[in-house]
């Protein structure tokens, strides 16, 4: 293993800001330069503490504030009651959710609006068990995140003791590291740690479970505290000369990708990227997790690729002969099957993440680093090469792709029953907001078409359960992002079922003045099953009915169960409201807006490729694959 | 597949082995033989481990393995460059009648019998898993009662040392 320097690419953006008030949050661009001189790898200001006595719980607190936290978000019970009680006198602003699960989406939400470590906190047992699935949403979507849980006396685990769960056990596979303490001197190095884990390298979560005894027995507290971790270095500079290799493919190739994922997000590359983009002239496609990384109305964008991706995207990924992958991983949903994905085309894969490299498709030049390292690298390497070698012609390639762009553009088809078309809510509410909101989707056909049809001009402003593919992501996750991002307008996209699975989180925001809007696409059914079942399983539609839309019992009735969570509720049911009523909702801001948007069941996510088949043969509408006579 | 022997540095915390073989189970890697226990240094275990893999898949075992923060360092040592040997402890039946048979056996193989009963014997040996398969199959036609064997131990050859190196870079 090689030896990194200890920058946080995914903190990056924050670093120079220091403390700050909730409204200069949004000031503060997102992706500004940075400070890459070497900084302490204990996050926060680094105050000095001297030695002082106090105990485990009043350490974990502490350590929190010491670390510049500033917001958490969690659910107190027996074995976490210790901590619960200096944490009320902390400035830090907890967050009384009312399920852990949202705890955790929440701190996801906050940590990718903010780039800053989303910490979530939650009781032993059941308390810890509901924070696995946000736990392992962050895990696959590498969202930096630190849960603290509560965990039974040292001396009773192993017992079955009351509310006990081997919790550091269950969350091994789905947490980048995980610590159980025992001793409360350990409280300091290891929440530093934790954070240093969780915001460094491949961001990801970490989990720190506290036995009750050592929350409660003392401690002699100092700060900062040594960072041991003889095993963790994160590459972040890139190879030269695989960064000049690199740039040897791109000027020799005649139709090269900029297949970019979540990492440049995370990395807060945005603007490198841009550069290296213009420079080269190569088409851009951004996966589901990079979406506004690279702005929608750049000519050099093709949008999303994948099994709903354009069929500029697709199309460009499957001719290419260079794909430039930069913080991508070849995840299935992208590539189809694997052997017929881009046959052709030579592959630079960079990543910040070793394992990434070769996991799936073999790579020609891997680059181990971080892109937002590599990147400008990479565009110095390729100006020199244009400079002694002129640049490449592209004419053709983007002839070809232009005119798939035209032919094949996004769009939809008016349902056949007369009802909305849930594409066109999602449009409008886009439209309506503008790229300066936050949009964070739940799971399922409202969150393909709120990646396609809204239109994305800046990183961070797009929010979503990507590798997990979450359910009930949307409300908890836009209750953080709002937290995080106070003045931005932060819209829940969200569909009837996920809804269902984590609104009590209206509760919270209501009462703790989180004015989020959500928009619940209520077309009545688990729709993207639906979908399968109507295109894969003859229209059997087996248990995909919620019965909240047209012509059914509509329960729960969304718009009286808004208003019973004190939320200005709305509901929308034909083309002509639409705007309407998202304006209304847009000029709501002293509580949260729910609005049912009733829409019809029978609209389908367009284009697709079928599971298990190659991403060629990508269809446009039932049936309908493109004419690839068109072909060069 | 190929047999691969990867030595693995880790810090002796708790879970660190079961954050080892979690990962094996979780992606789907076969774990031949894993032998841990301590080193020459304080705070550092070290485990041998033993996959079947072919060439890119023992690339995924050994990044995989290094993401565990746990995980200090990794070298495969081939078996030119480095001594491995298997630990075993086989019962075997013996009566008066074939006691010095299966003793000639052992004593063939520098094998040492650690326990004698009117019924059995209790052969000891240490070897490569090879020659360890070979004295089995000589001791097989008088009856293998019970086998015990430890997993493959590895170290390099020469003067230089893993977790001394591990310990200059980290």
């Amino acid at each position: 293993m090689s030896k990194g320097s200890p920058i946080s690419p995914s903190l990056m953006a924050t670093k120079s800001a220091g403390a700050h008030k909730a409204s200069e949050r949004v000031e503060r661009p997102a992706d500004a330069g940075v400070d890459t001189a070497a900084a302490s790898p204990v996050l926060g200001p680094n105050n000095v503490v001297p030695p002082t006595v106090m105990t485990g719980s009043q350490a974990i607190v502490r350590s929190l504030e010491e670390l510049g936290v500033e917001d958490i978000f969690g659910l107190p019970g027996g074995a976490i009651l210790p901590t619960y009680d200096p944490l009320m006198a902390s400035r830090m602003n907890h967050v009384l959710v009312r399920h852990e699960q949202g705890a955790g989406h929440a701190a996801q939400g906050y940590a990718m609006v903010t780039g800053r470590v989303g910490v979530c906190i939650a009781t032993s047992g059941p308390g810890a068990t509901n924070l696995v699935t946000a736990i392992m949403d962050a895990h696959m979507d590498s969202v930096p995140m630190v849960a603290i849980t509560g965990q039974v006396s040292s001396g009773v685990i192993g017992t079955d003791a009351f509310q006990e769960a081997d919790i550091v056990g269950i969350t091994m596979p789905i947490t980048k590291h995980s610590f159980l303490v025992t001793d409360p001197e350990d409280i300091p190095h290891v929440m530093a740690e934790a954070f240093h884990l969780a915001s460094t390298g491949r961001p990801g979560p970490v989990l720190v479970d506290v036995a009750k005894d050592a929350q409660v027995g003392q401690m002699t507290f100092s700060w900062p505290p040594k960072i041991d971790l003889p095993g963790y270095h994160p590459v972040l500079r890139g190879h030269n000369k695989q960064v000049r290799e690199a740039a040897r493919l791109i000027a020799a190739a005649s139709k090269p990708v900029l297949y970019v994922g979540g990492g440049v997000v995370k990395a807060h590359a945005s603007a490198e990227l841009l550069e290296l983009a213009e420079l080269s002239g190569a088409p851009v496609v951004t996966t589901l997790m990079a979406r506004g990384v690279f702005p929608d109305s750049h000519p050099q964008h093709l949008g999303m690729p994948g099994m709903h991706g354009t069929v500029s995207a697709v199309t460009a990924l499957q001719q290419s002969d260079l794909l430039i992958t930069l913080g991508a991983r070849f995840d299935d949903r992208v590539t189809g099957v694997l052997k017929s994905f881009a046959p052709n085309a030579k592959v630079i894969h960079a990543d910040i993440d070793p394992a990434e490299i070769s996991k799936n498709r073999t790579a020609d030049v891997p680059i181990v680093g971080s892109v937002k390292e590599i990147i400008p690298e990479l565009t110095e390497a390729l100006r020199t090469l244009f400079e002694t070698a002129g640049t490449p012609d592209y004419t053709n390639w983007w002839a070809f792709l232009n005119n798939l762009k035209e032919t094949y553009p996004l769009g939809w088809t008016e349902p056949d029953d007369g009802l909305t078309a849930p594409q066109r809510v999602i449009e409008r509410i886009g439209a309506l907001t503008g790229p300066e909101g936050v949009y964070v989707a739940g799971v399922g056909q409202h969150q393909m078409w709120a990646s396609q049809f809204i239109k994305y001009e800046r990183p961070h402003a797009w929010l979503n359960s990507g590798g997990a593919g979450t359910m009930g992501y949307a409300v908890p996750a836009a209750m953080g992002a709002k937290v995080g991002n106070p003045d931005r307008v932060v819209w829940a996209i969200d569909g009837d079922g996920c809804f269902q699975m984590t609104n009590q989180e209206l509760a919270t925001c209501a009462i703790n003045k989180i004015p989020i809007k959500v928009a619940v696409i209520n077309n009545s059914s688990l729709g993207m099953v639906r979908q399968w079942q109507t295109l894969f399983y003859e229209g059997r539609y087996s248990n995909t009915d919620l019965n909240t839309g047209h012509d059914t019992v509509r329960i729960p009735d969304f718009v009286k169960l808004a208003d019973a969570y004190g939320c200005a509720s709305l509901r929308c049911e034909r083309d002509e409201d639409i705007d309407a009523t998202i304006q209304k909702a847009l000029e709501i801001n002293d509580r949260p807006v729910v609005i049912d948007f009733v829409v019809s069941p029978n609209s389908m996510v367009w284009p697709m490729v079928p599971a298990g088949v190659s991403n060629d043969q990508i269809q446009v509408a039932r049936n309908m694959t493109p004419e690839w006579e068109e072909e060069d | 597949m190929t047999r691969h022997t990867l030595s693995v540095l880790v810090e002796d915390k708790p879970g660190v082995l079961t954050r080892v073989a979690s990962l094996f189970a979780r992606r789907a890697f076969n774990i031949n033989s894993l032998a841990v226990g301590p080193t020459e240094v304080p705070g550092m275990s070290r485990m041998t481990v033993v996959v079947d893999a072919d060439g890119e898949l023992i690339e995924q075992v050994t990044k995989q393995l290094n993401k565990l923060v746990n995980v200090i360092k990794i070298v495969e040592l081939t078996s030119e460059s480095s001594v491995q040997r298997d630990h075993i402890l086989v019962k075997v039946r013996a009566d008066a009648a074939t006691r010095l048979q299966v003793t000639q056996a052992a004593d063939l193989f520098r094998a040492s019998v650690v326990d004698v009963s009117t019924e059995s014997v209790v052969i000891e040996a240490t070897g490569h898993p090879e020659k360890l398969t070979a004295l089995l199959s000589v001791l097989e036609p008088f009856g293998i009662r019970e086998i015990v064997q430890s997993g493959t131990l590895a170290v390099g050859r020469g003067s230089r040392s893993m977790s001394d190196r591990a310990l200059r870079s980290a």
